[in-house]
């Protein structure tokens, strides 16, 4: 079953049950999203993919809005443009966006002023959450998209070590009572940094890397190889720098792991450097 | 699920509160104390524990009202019962602002500073307050707070305050003075006199709908209900059966009176028409727009109505369970309704209902916790589901799936009220009243700078000017009216001929809400008044997603610049792009009014 849409004048026909994302992509449109994730539910609370939809009061997050019959779909009227520019603006004010990525190419698309709101304005800024070897926690780096609460809950892991608490702009994520993680019932898989869009969720190598100012992409190399902890056969992705492994994900693509892994396949690489 | 729970355990009084709504755990795997072999056995939980997840809300509501917070001890007992991760459920407690996770006085009050309430007292009340008891939240015995409004407009200035304990009071008051609200929460006295709160109900007009049985009837008597012509038309519905009651519905052209103006007899046909199995009637009585208290009016002086118009509600749609969710802040409204529902399932008219043939339908009250947000209607489910209040994303709608992922018909109070007419009289007949697109009666809630506040029913078509005359004119000159509340807009004494039907407001660019008529006069500080307004948009912002959490935040931040001052320039501007875009990309109604208010207000000049 397909259906036919129109997306910025031309006339397409998807499956049944694409979104509109999976469209624009198929139509190579570039969309800007941060709360979505190929291995998770589609929540749309970044707002950031909105689109214009013919008849719809209100523009439609392309995440996670169902395709239908005769939808036209624009993306680059004023008002799409409006709102993905003071969406990325809202979170430039707010938030540190500074090692999230695509996010400054976008800034510039869409010519948004994260100053224009004045120099003292409310952000999220706290200090970060250092509280065992294996992650950092950086809220002062959230955008509350919740996917690290999703991949913790019943996208992936099935721990609920974490939720969002509190309400409006003093929400965050948060362990019960904000007990320290170590006390909480995370179990270290670090599937929540390997979906975190903004680096507030961070493999502690990478932090002390980041402070310390040897943090270096251009020198690293990603070496793929099958996890030997177990007979799962999880793809790791190892990402090395100076012939040291700085961090580990796992393909999202990938049938086994759809991009998570368990603590061993994380961080289990400190034994080689042991 | 791997549940993890936290090493804290209950005090005595807390296991007994969850206890007292859950029952005695039936294992150790569900909190017993004693642990027995069987328990080494058999394991407790799956899919069957934690379809009870539902009852959170209620389980944190019975700790906050027996020991006045919710400690970790006890929030992990209830886990521990319901299955629930303590960081889930910690994410719902803090979502409320009637829930606390710290230390709290056991006697608090709740003092409106919103903005019907201000200027009227409430800030006298909040200084006395201060004065005997410290800085908000920080008494030890007994303690203060500000709270959004509290659906008593019209004698203010009003609070909502309770004391916890095996038998916890819960009250609401106004106009409330400090010296018989700090007797009260010192527990020198127990009882107040009866606050002079007789709604002011009145009409210009001959004929009274709506409230015709406020006043008369005994809230508290099924037989009185019944004498004032009660049951009649569930008698009618009954014997009729589903499909004539909701031919009535649609004839009759309702708009629902939440807010949206939706054709109820869309959604009913809708329901009663989705595949078979489990379907929902809600009852949205989270009456929380500032300016409103209609439906507290309704539900406090005439419960059996709702009770009745439910029932029929569920007979047409093939619902055998229906809630009635209703804001915290309403004790009297919420033991009104409990009430009613108890007679009238004695007398065997909810339950097994047995009247033509039988049928099954039942009520169960759900109390919400301080949070606007909840009466948007899939931001209800959540909160009836014990998930934190945030609204869900639309399509799909509520009829297709709501609460519980089932369909689900979600009326407002006052829009069910009508039901009982369009059974009784036909839809046709309740159509004549009122204008071509805005049929039957519709209340209107009077607060602000005129004469007698209070509630006023009209059949559409009034004009703003008849509204407000009714309540015996604006005190003062008139400067602004603030029509349909902190999410409508603000009108000037030149458009006041605007007649209050849902198309005459949309083509003056506005929107009735849900009744709210707050005439300022030229006394006004309107700079206070918008950022109070702001204020309040940024505090019930769910935080969900960003236009709405961060939107608020700057709307809040350019309109302190505007009327403080120290603007630079760049707010009047600001405003509108902050507005368009919460407009425009948030998810739910909340973030796409927030700003109406504020914009009218500019746009009216009263902020230069």
């Amino acid at each position: 079953m397909t259906v036919q849409v129109t997306v910025d004048g031309r006339p397409t026909k998807v499956p049944d049950g694409a979104t509109i994302l999976d469209v624009l992509r198929g139509q190579d449109i570039d969309t800007p999203t941060l709360c979505f994730s190929d291995n998770l539910t589609p929540v749309n609370t970044c707002r950031v993919c909105v689109v214009e939809v013919e008849g719809s009061r209100t523009l439609v997050p392309a995440c996670s809005r169902v395709a239908e019959d005769g939808m036209v779909v624009s993306t680059a009227t004023d008002r799409v443009r409006h709102s993905r520019r003071t969406v990325l603006e809202f979170l430039g004010s707010s938030v540190d966006l500074s090692v999230a990525p695509n996010v400054a190419d976008w800034m510039d698309e869409y010519e948004a002023d994260t100053n224009r709101f004045g120099p003292n304005v409310a952000t999220v800024d706290q200090p970060v959450k250092v509280q065992d070897d294996l992650y950092i926690r950086d809220y002062a780096k959230c955008i509350l998209c919740y996917k690290c609460v999703e991949a913790c809950g019943v996208d992936a892991q099935n721990t609920f070590a974490i939720a969002v608490s509190g309400r409006g702009f003093e929400a965050t994520i948060s362990t019960e009572f904000d007990n320290r993680l170590p006390d909480s019932a995370c179990v270290y898989c670090g599937n929540c940094i390997g979906v975190c869009p903004t680096g507030a969720l961070m493999f502690k190598s990478e932090f002390t890397m980041r402070r310390q100012g040897t943090w270096d992409e251009s020198a690293q190399t990603v070496t793929e190889t099958i996890c030997s902890f177990c007979g799962v056969g999880c793809s790791l992705e190892l990402y090395v720098q100076n012939n040291e492994i700085v961090k580990v994900l796992s393909p999202l693509d990938h049938d086994v792991t759809s991009g998570h892994l368990c603590i061993k396949g994380r961080f289990g690489w400190e034994h080689i450097q042991g | 699920m791997d549940l993890r729970l936290l090493p804290d355990a209950p005090t005595d009084p807390e296991r007994a509160a969850v206890d007292g709504l859950l029952g005695s755990p039936g294992s150790s795997w569900e909190g017993a104390v004693a642990r027995t072999s069987l328990d080494d056995r058999i394991a407790h939980g799956g899919s069957e524990a934690r379809n009870r997840r539902h009852l959170l809300l209620p389980a944190l509501h019975t700790l906050q009202d027996a020991v006045g917070w919710i400690s970790k001890g006890g929030l992990n007992y209830i886990c521990q019962r319901l299955t629930v991760p303590p960081a889930d459920a910690y994410g719902v407690a803090t979502f409320y602002h009637l829930l606390s996770t710290e230390a709290q006085a056991r006697a608090m009050a709740y003092v409106c500073d919103d903005i019907a309430c201000r200027g009227r007292g409430a800030e006298e009340l909040v200084a006395d307050l201060e004065a005997e008891l410290g800085p908000a939240g920080e008494g030890v015995e007994a303690t203060w707070e500000r709270s959004p409004c509290l659906g008593r407009c019209e004698h203010a200035p009003a609070a909502y305050f309770r004391i916890a304990g095996d038998i916890p009071a819960r009250e609401s008051w106004s106009p409330v003075d400090s010296e018989s609200l700090l007797a009260w929460l010192r527990r020198e006295t127990t009882t107040l006199s009866q606050p002079d709160s007789a709604p002011q109900v009145d009409s210009g007009v001959e004929g009274l709908r709506l409230l015709r049985r406020v006043g008369t009837v005994s809230p508290g008597s099924l037989d009185s209900y019944r004498e004032h012509g009660g049951y009649a038309a569930l008698g009618w519905a009954a014997e009729r059966g589903p499909e004539h009651v909701i031919a009535e519905v649609e004839a009759s052209r309702l708009l629902g009176r939440g807010g949206a103006a939706f054709p109820a007899g869309v959604k009913w046909r809708s329901v009663a028409e989705s595949p078979p199995g489990a379907r929902y009637v809600i009852c949205n009585a989270d009456e929380s727009e500032p300016g409103t208290f209609k439906d507290r009016v309704l539900m406090e002086n005439d419960p059996f109505a709702l009770v009745e118009a439910m029932t029929i509600a569920g007979l047409a749609v093939g619902a055998e369970q229906g809630y009635l969710y209703i804001r915290g802040e309403y004790p009297y409204a919420e033991e009104t309704i409990g009430i009613a529902i108890d007679q009238a399932r004695a007398a065997g008219l909810l339950g097994e209902i047995d009247m033509s043939g039988g049928f099954r339908f039942d009520i169960e009250i759900r109390r919400g916790a301080g949070a606007y947000i909840c009466g948007e209607e899939t931001a209800l489910f959540n909160s009836i589901e014990g998930y934190r209040g945030e609204p869900r994303q639309k399509p799909p709608f509520p009829t297709q799936s709501g609460l519980f992922g089932k369909p689900t018909l979600v009326n407002n109070v006052e829009t069910l009220f009508n039901v009982l007419d369009i059974v009784l009289e036909g839809g046709e007949a309740f159509a004549a009243t009122g204008t071509e697109s805005s049929t039957g009666p519709k209340l209107f809630c009077l607060s602000g700078d005129v004469a007698t506040p209070g509630v006023y029913e009209f059949p559409f078509g009034a004009t703003l000017e008849d509204v407000m005359e009714a309540a015996g004119g604006v005190t003062g000159e008139l400067a602004a009216v603030l029509v349909g509340g902190a999410a409508g807009s603000f009108v000037g004494p030149d458009r006041i001929d605007i007649p209050l039907t849902f198309e005459g407001a949309r083509e003056a660019g506005l929107s009735i809400g849900s009744g709210v008529v707050m005439p300022f006069n030229t006394e006004t500080d309107f700079g206070d008044i918008t950022r109070r307004i702001a204020a309040f948009f940024r505090d019930e912002s769910c935080g969900q997603c960003v236009p709405c959490r961060v939107g608020t935040t700057r709307q809040e931040e350019a309109l302190a610049r505007l009327t403080n001052e120290a603007a630079t320039g760049t707010e009047l501007e600001l405003i509108d792009d902050i507005a368009l875009a919460m407009r425009d990309a948030s998810i739910c109604g909340l973030g796409h009014t927030a700003s109406g208010a504020i914009q009218s207000a500019i746009g009216l000049g009263l902020l230069s």
